[in-house]
């Protein structure tokens, strides 16, 4: 797999970030190093093998349907980097 | 007097039930030996009043015969990836380098009620991401047992702290070796529980199906003490098993006669550190003069663990750190469009090796490739958890090395390339895929005088027999833990 200036651009962008070219070249060397040393996973043999997504021992967890958000809005707004009459603030999306 | 920062846990608590000490005479030794361990730069961020306060109510409470917790009066760090209430926590990043949480993480306050003082908030690797506190962004924590060390990680600072006596005990995380690691390479204890033991609300996410917080000190006992406090339900993380969490005090019964111990030839390659091989066989020696059967097994799949556990992991580090977008965090680089402003507040507030991690974790999760590496990982891991599950069919513990070398330098750190840093986690990386607990304690010095540690796997939620028989190595190892201290 070679992780080449495209796909650089097009993960950066599904990630939101944004990198001068220089750096852009460094992190997608860093990457194929990396991919290049994942590639021996291709030698296990994995046919009928169920994907293990969690080891926690709890199948699921239900509760009461009530409010328990701790009724925090105007402490979790005080992280806010712009925000107004308790809404959080960003640029202009529709004109 | 007695060397108040040098006491385990146990013997403070003895002390201080026999007014012998006060909580705040310990407190106030341990906040001198933080300024005069300033070097280290073990502390994101010191909290001297918060722990005078906490110390003074304990005193009061001792007085007047009011109940106390289990570990009242005992001043402990926090890693700075749990969520302190009103005390900023950092991830030791810059994207959130002003953030003041709302709301205290379970284990933080589970120790609170246990009667702890809380010291401050010690280094990581930023958002855990590393094995040795160098992609802080608050700085590189220096080793006690040598400036030009990294201590390792991500637990780092904490492991520095308490190796020199800048807490009692500590709290870390441990995703990948984040506890096990950094507690070979400062010579001291961590213990990484069973995935489903500890809570991780409030706990800053790496990777949510790996991520599980434990205690590190300077004694098994210590470990066993303060993980009674840190385990339990919560009804903030489904995750956690909803079984009742033991007095692993109890389990220190000194005799391991009959138990099984497995030794896996794959963690014996071609290569292996002649040193750390040397306390491994020091290791099994000392468990067989005890009495315990050393039996060799195999761990078939051990080699993959690492490349499994990089994609996992990235994978869900990149998806739980899409959170930080400059809306809700503090920190907010301004752009003309909201994807520009998410764009610019990302890329200045992530260091390299985040972004690497999230890079990754994308493009494993990205279509086309979502099968051939995501997936693929995640069969693997199927594969390391079974073979935990057969060898427990044969023994009750399996004893490793806990890392590949001793403590490296800073400068050799630093030249490495990413893949070279991520081998560091080789010995640890499977028993964090399968969930099984695993305890880290030193066992003896490298020719250079370094701490090497070996790691003690049990079976899920069996981590009495993990402290039984770490209990019984660190007896008969006679480890001396102290580092030249550090002199200010």
């Amino acid at each position: 797999m070679s992780f080449n200036e495209q796909t650089i651009k097009t993960i950066a962008n599904l990630a939101r970030l944004k990198f001068p070219q220089e750096d852009e070249a460094k992190f997608a060397k860093d990457i194929n190093g990396i991919l290049d040393w994942v590639e021996q996973l291709k030698e296990v043999n994995v046919d009928g093998v169920e994907p293990l997504v969690s080891v926690s021992p709890r199948e699921n967890a239900v509760r009461a349907d009530v409010v328990t958000d701790g009724s925090l809005q105007t402490e979790l707004m005080a992280n806010a980097p712009e925000s107004v009459q308790g809404f959080y603030e960003v640029p202009r999306m529709v004109e | 007097m007695t060397d108040l920062v040098n006491l385990h846990i146990s013997d403070a608590l003895d002390l201080l039930n026999k007014k012998e000490i006060s909580s705040v005479e310990l407190t106030k030794a341990h906040l001198v030996e933080m300024e005069k361990g300033r070097v280290l730069n073990a502390y994101i961020t010191e909290t001297p009043e918060r722990a005078l306060a906490d110390a003074e109510a304990s005193d009061k409470r001792r007085a007047n015969g009011e109940k106390l917790g289990a570990l009242d009066g005992i001043p402990i760090a926090n890693k700075d990836l749990y969520c302190t209430k009103g005390i900023r926590t950092t991830a030791a990043s810059k994207i959130l380098s002003k953030f003041i949480p709302p709301y205290e993480s379970t284990v933080t306050q589970k120790l609170k009620e246990a009667g702890t003082v809380m010291l401050g908030k010690v280094n990581t690797d930023q958002f855990a991401m590393g094995g040795s506190t160098a992609t802080s962004y608050f700085g590189v924590t220096k080793n006690p047992w040598g400036l030009d060390l990294v201590p390792g990680g991500s637990s780092g600072g904490s492991a520095a702290a308490v190796a020199a006596g800048l807490c009692m005990g500590a709290t870390g995380s441990d995703t990948g070796g984040s506890i096990r690691q950094p507690a070979s390479f400062c010579g001291i204890t961590g213990i990484k529980p069973t995935y489903g033991r500890c809570s991780r609300y409030g706990i800053v996410a790496f990777a949510s199906s790996l991520d599980q917080a434990g205690p590190m000190a300077r004694s098994v006992k210590d470990c066993a003490l303060m993980l009674r406090e840190m385990a339990g339900p919560d009804q903030f993380d489904s995750t956690v098993a909803e079984l009742p969490v033991p007095d692993y005090t109890l389990a220190l019964t000194g005799d391991i006669r009959g138990k099984k111990i497995g030794i896996p030839k794959e963690y014996r390659p071609n290569g292996l550190n002649p040193e750390v091989a040397k306390i491994w066989d020091k290791g099994i020696q000392l468990l067989k003069d005890a009495g315990a059967e050393v039996i060799d097994i195999s761990l078939p799949h051990t080699k993959y663990a690492l490349p499994v556990y990089y994609i996992v992991a990235c994978a869900e580090a990149s998806s739980n750190l899409s959170r930080y977008d400059g809306v809700r965090y503090t920190t907010r680089v301004e752009g003309k469009t909201l994807d520009e402003m998410y764009e610019n507040t990302r890329t200045d507030g992530f260091g390299p090796e985040v972004i690497r991690r999230i890079l990754l974790g994308t493009f494993v999760l990205s279509a086309g490739f979502y099968d051939a590496y995501y997936t693929r990982a995640q069969r693997v891991r199927r594969l390391i958890y079974n073979d935990f599950v057969e060898a427990f069919k044969q023994v009750d513990a399996i004893v490793v090395p806990a890392a590949p070398t001793p403590a490296l330098s800073y400068e050799a750190f630093k030249n490495m390339s990413p893949v070279d840093t991520y081998l560091g986690d080789v010995f640890t990386t499977p028993a964090s895929l399968a969930g099984v607990p695993s305890l880290s304690l030193p066992i003896g010095l490298s020719d250079g005088g370094l701490p090497i540690g070996l790691q003690i796997i049990g079976k899920h939620f069996d981590e009495n027999t993990v402290f039984q028989i770490g209990d019984v190595l660190e007896k008969s190892a006679g480890f001396d833990l102290n580092p030249h201290r550090v002199k200010g």
